[in-house]
């Protein structure tokens, strides 16, 4: 009987001591303290966390995940919140959220220091989300795969569907990358529901991939896996930057754009911290640290500087993209089926 | 009425009058007087938390059979006590919200919120284990499992962590497979998505469309579980039955796979087999072959998933080919049958239960791998890739996860079935206490080449790819820029000597340290849960059994995402509100990992004769004696095998813990998804490089620490020293 009452006994007092060293070990400091979930590359997280840890000497807790994650947790959370802001990421999700409620309305007092497409996010998601760095979208390619190819120089959407090109461009699946989805609303919206439907099918011929991740494109035409990709043209600048042999193309029909967002959670724990969180984030000084972190993205504050190495926002024919509507569950659902429909299921 | 009845309801008493009810809020910094007596449910039930109150009446209740220990009636008594405890614990922590009631008809009658409380703590946890474990002695007093109260209690406290950690979670994800997106109750919506072609679509038989996820998920899953069953078996007969010179070589590069974090083994396929990978270069510039992209899709899924799986089944297979008996074979050999004969009439049918384990977890791991569909995948959809992005995706359909995950669990419940109807009620026991000759016979001639010529190029082509991945951690940019460089380990691992010591300034520690603790605590947990409940299928009979075996595989089934989401979904509310805390990543290990202790536990025990455990129980030793003893030291194999996979599935896990990390509680594997998704490759790999390390010397450590099973059985090459080791210490 000892043996075994000692033997449980011992499962359990090993049960109830992790329990215990764990459970303390989570208790962080009453004042000052912030949690983040952020939604870009960690090397820009973490710029982000020192620097307004070292401003404002509150203690920052980081997670870094994908922005899709960050809402599906944001949203299981619900009930009990943990994170008190949501930095970075691009901005469907942060739309969704404040569509279902999951995110606070707040009124800065930097908005006036905003470029217009910033406060235009904020105003279309009532107040609950706001624009803090944008992207558009483009393609690339690389120079000497696309050489052996004699695909010769590809400017426009349309240089995508060349007979050269087949089965050597590379795409986001929308129903699992916002990448994706910003291109086929973009492509819905340049052309007309119609036409850019007929457009993807076209392209469905000479897609050899459907990625699941957004950025995967670009990695892959860097590797020489694909000659052409379609991504977010910052995510294919830094493979430039790292001297991979790929151009970055703005596409001639015009393109559309992502708004890496910011959010307050609903039922933040620390509302003060994270509203001084906010409005350093909007901060030139804040913003400038993208750069610096090799992301190149463009920023939301009219004084940051732009890095150098940023597509030019000026050289790129950006639409007038219709974030409320495209970013609304029902039309995202409805054009997902279509497209899973239409284009996916298409044979080669 | 034993004194550890009497010991527990002391316990019981504790946790309800001395220690904190609930859990501390993460940002309050509790005193002393929170930990002892101020926070207990006594306390607080007096100062208005009535709720917590009708508690002390099944505490008062287990007094009785403590003060007149003779009573007859006493079994009775301790039943209802821990029953009616158990019942109003649950009872109160799901009526009784953070926000007030939880049920809305609740709201309704009082009119208002009502009260609300926060999360169970460890004075809740303590009070309901001491009823569990009252209710277990009081069924043990009945008579169940022949009055063993050891039995009883493992049993339950097996069940119960089944139901908390396994159950309750699962159940609440798949519940939304019933609801719209609402969350109201929509079972039409059900059956709309339940019958989706680009579920159980065939087109590709008949024409060059794509086929439904739910096949193709099935047909890999086939393929691999073959795969890796003859692959394991070619490694395990290798090793054990042969006289090949680099056995111990081949043991250690058999592992390797295991240990090497997801992604990684897709990454360095890519750069070997890629459009632009080393090999494909020399096939075109040497032979004009051209460059495809075969390796994404179909083939590339399949190789990295051979790769990876094929150390558990060598690991489920060691141990059964192992404890074969030569005394079998030897009898066989006697009545002149040819050794081709004798392996396969002999050998090979004794081998069914390792065999069929180990075809069940190929099976089992090919349904939820993740990390190699997403990096090599293609164009070809499996259902645990399909189910994340359903959640984390530009979908964010929550209820289509949901029915596929039920999919995936159909699937995984058919293999088991299939399996148990395939091994039968047929007896594999082999180990027994009678002495054999102890001497394996030697593969005959077919069978040992068939192995070599199976393992031999395997082993190359693994020590391949690790090459690769060894390269690709020291140059700058793999398949780009060989410059030789230690960039990436300085950037990930970078220590500083400042004057107050040293300081770990890498980006990566955190999340080296965290990963570390977290597998190195999970590891014997999963272990010693896993064999108690192996122990328990297969040395005990009670009612239910197959319910119970089912419930222990059934986390494993779930693909990581689901886990990881109805972890959240479950856990980050009252009455168990553990998100965030390094106890869920631990609990999410012990119970994803527990069936291969389970499994390998199984296949072992059903060669050990019974008689054993029942000479040692004649002699007067009691259940728990016998096990430490007698099968925990015939275990060992098993041992070895749920410790290494627990800690290294535990530093290797990806899907499910995405949910589940936290700034302090940062695992190595996110910090690596992270890389990759940035096309760090380099910093990715040379993490991985590190974690390898890690995970070899940990394995090496648990080698040595649980040590060899000895069997009494001489290889040939010790047979000058006749004396065979006795098969129990």
């Amino acid at each position: 009987m000892k043996l075994k009452k000692n033997l449980v006994a011992a499962t359990m007092l090993a049960g109830s001591m992790t329990a215990l060293s764990f459970l303390s070990a989570g208790a962080a400091q009453a004042q000052g303290a912030l949690v983040m979930y952020c939604g870009v590359q960690e090397e820009w997280c973490r710029a982000m966390v020192t620097a307004f840890e070292r401003e404002t000497g509150i203690k920052v807790s980081m997670t870094r995940k994908s922005a899709g994650e960050v809402f599906a947790q944001v949203k299981a959370e619900a009930a009990n919140p943990r994170a008190d802001i949501w930095w970075g990421g691009t901005g469907d999700p942060h739309m969704q959220a404040a569509e279902e409620g999951l995110t606070v309305e707040y009124t800065s007092p930097r908005m006036s220091e905003l470029q217009d497409w910033a406060v235009r996010q904020w105003e279309q998601s009532k107040k609950r989300t706001v624009g803090i760095y944008s992207g558009a979208l483009g393609f690339g390619y690389n120079t000497e795969l696309a050489k052996s190819n004699n695909a010769g120089e590809l400017k426009c959407w349309a240089d995508l569907l060349k007979p050269e090109l087949k089965d050597e461009v590379q795409v986001a699946d929308p129903n699992s990358s916002g990448t994706a989805y910003t291109l086929l609303a973009s492509i819905v919206q340049i052309m007309g529901e119609d036409k850019g439907f007929e457009y993807l099918k076209a392209l469905h011929k000479n897609v050899n991939q459907y990625t699941k991740s957004g950025a995967a494109p670009a990695k892959a035409m860097a590797q020489g896996e694909t000659t052409a990709g379609i991504a977010f043209m910052h995510d294919i600048v830094t493979m430039v930057v790292d001297k991979a042999p790929v151009k970055v193309v703005a596409p001639c029909e015009g393109t559309g754009y992502e708004i890496g967002s910011m959010s307050i959670i609903k039922g933040a724990k620390n509302m003060e911290s994270a509203q001084k969180f906010y409005d350093w984030a909007l901060s030139a000084d804040a913003q400038k640290l993208g750069a610096e972190a090799k992301s190149y993205q463009v920023p939301s504050n009219k004084s940051t500087p732009i890095p150098p190495q940023a597509p030019k926002m000026t050289d790129i024919k950006l639409i007038n993209f219709d974030f409320a509507k495209y970013g609304s569950s029902e039309e995202r659902k409805r054009l997902l089926s279509k497209w899973d429909n239409e284009v996916k299921n298409l044979p080669k | 009425m034993s004194r550890a009845t009497l010991g527990w309801i002391v316990l019981g008493w504790v946790g309800f009058a001395l220690l904190p009810w609930y859990g501390f809020d993460r940002t309050a910094v509790p005193t002393l007087t929170d930990y002892i007596i101020g926070g207990s449910a006594l306390v607080h039930g007096l100062k208005g938390a009535w709720w917590l109150l009708p508690v002390l009446v099944p505490l008062l209740m287990s007094l009785r059979p403590a003060a007149l220990p003779s009573r007859p009636d006493n079994s009775t008594w301790l039943i209802a006590s821990g029953l009616t405890g158990l019942a109003l614990i649950v009872l109160q922590g799901f009526t009784i919200g953070l926000n007030g009631w939880n049920l809305d008809i609740l709201k309704v009658i009082s009119g208002d919120n009502g009260p609300s409380q926060g999360g169970m703590g460890y004075g809740a946890a303590l009070t309901s284990i001491a009823f569990l474990i009252v209710l277990c002695h009081g069924l043990a007093a009945r008579g169940w499992c022949r009055g063993d109260a050891f039995v009883t209690s493992s049993i339950g406290i097996v069940v119960a962590l089944i139901i908390v950690f396994v159950f309750f979670p699962v159940s609440t994800i798949l519940a939304s497979a019933f609801a719209d997106n609402n969350g109201d109750f929509a079972p039409l919506e059900f059956v709309t998505k339940f019958m989706d072609r680009s579920i159980w679509g065939l087109d590709c038989l008949t024409s060059d469309l794509r086929c439904g996820v739910a096949w193709n998920t099935l047909f890999l899953g086939v393929l691999v579980a073959f795969g890796t069953t003859a692959l394991g078996l070619a490694f395990a007969l290798i090793a054990t039955r042969t006289a090949f010179r680099y056995k111990k070589l081949l043991r250690v590069m058999s592992v390797l796979p295991i240990i090497t974090p997801p992604f990684v083994i897709g990454l360095a396929l890519i750069l070997i087999f890629g459009r632009s990978g080393a090999l494909s270069s020399v096939l075109w510039e040497w032979f004009g072959i051209p460059r495809s992209r075969w390796i994404y899709g179909l083939p590339g899924i399949f190789i990295a998933q051979l790769l990876a799986f094929t150390p558990i089944a060598f690991l489920v297979l060691i141990g059964v080919v192992q404890g074969i008996s030569p005394t079998l074979e030897e009898a066989s050999q006697t009545l002149r049958a040819k050794s081709w004969t004798t392996f396969l009439t002999v050998t090979l049918p004794l081998m069914r239960p390792g065999l069929a384990n180990a075809f069940l977890l190929g099976f089992v791991e090919s349904l939820a791998d993740f990390g190699n569909p997403l990096v090599l995948g293609g164009n070809f959809e499996v259902l645990s890739t399909k189910i994340f992005f359903a959640v984390v995706g530009a979908q964010q359909d929550q209820g289509r996860a949901a029915v596929l995950s039920i999919i995936l669990l159909a699937f995984t419940l058919g293999a088991f079935w299939l399996q148990h109807a395939w091994l039968g009620k047929k007896v594999y026991t082999t180990v027994t206490g009678k002495g054999d000759a102890g001497i394996p016979l030697p593969l005959p001639r077919r069978v040992a080449l068939a192995s070599y010529f199976t393992a031999i190029p395997w082993a190359l082509f693994t020590v391949g790819v690790y090459a690769i991945i060894l390269v690709g951690a020291f140059v700058r940019s793999m398949g780009r820029d060989y410059t030789p460089t230690l960039e990436h380990f300085l950037t990930a691992f970078r220590v500083e000597a400042t004057e107050r010591g040293f300081f770990f300034s890498g980006s990566a520690w955190d999340s080296f340290f965290a990963t570390i603790k977290v597998a190195g605590i999970s590891a014997p947990l999963t272990a010693a849960i896993g064999l108690l409940t192996a122990y328990l299928l297969t040395r005990q009979r009670f009612s239910g059994q197959r319910s119970f075996e089912f419930g222990t595989l059934l986390s494993f089934a779930i693909p990581g995402t689901v886990v990881g989401v109805s972890y959240i979904l479950a856990f980050n509310v009252p009455p168990i509100e553990i998100t965030g805390t390094g106890f869920v990543l631990v609990m999410c290990f012990v119970f994803r990992n527990m069936p291969v202790g389970v499994r390998s536990g199984i296949a072992t025990l059903s060669q050990i004769d019974k008689s054993l455990d029942e000479a040692s129980l004649t002699l007067g030793a009691r259940s728990a004696t016998t096990m430490r003893r007698v099968v925990l030291p015939l275990l060992r194999p098993a041992i070895v095998a749920s410790l290494v996979y627990s800690f290294v599935r535990a530093m290797t896990a990806v899907s499910a813990v995405i949910f589940l990390v936290t700034a302090e509680y940062n695992m190595a594997t996110t910090y690596i998804v992270g890389r990759v998704e940035a096309g760090e490759f380099g910093l990715a790999i040379a993490y991985s490089t590190v974690l390898i390390v890690v995970m070899l010397i940990a394995i090496l450590a648990i080698q040595l620490a649980v040590g060899e099973r000895r069997l009494g059985r001489r290889s040939a090459s010790t047979s000058a020293n006749p004396v065979a080791a006795p098969a129990i210490p």
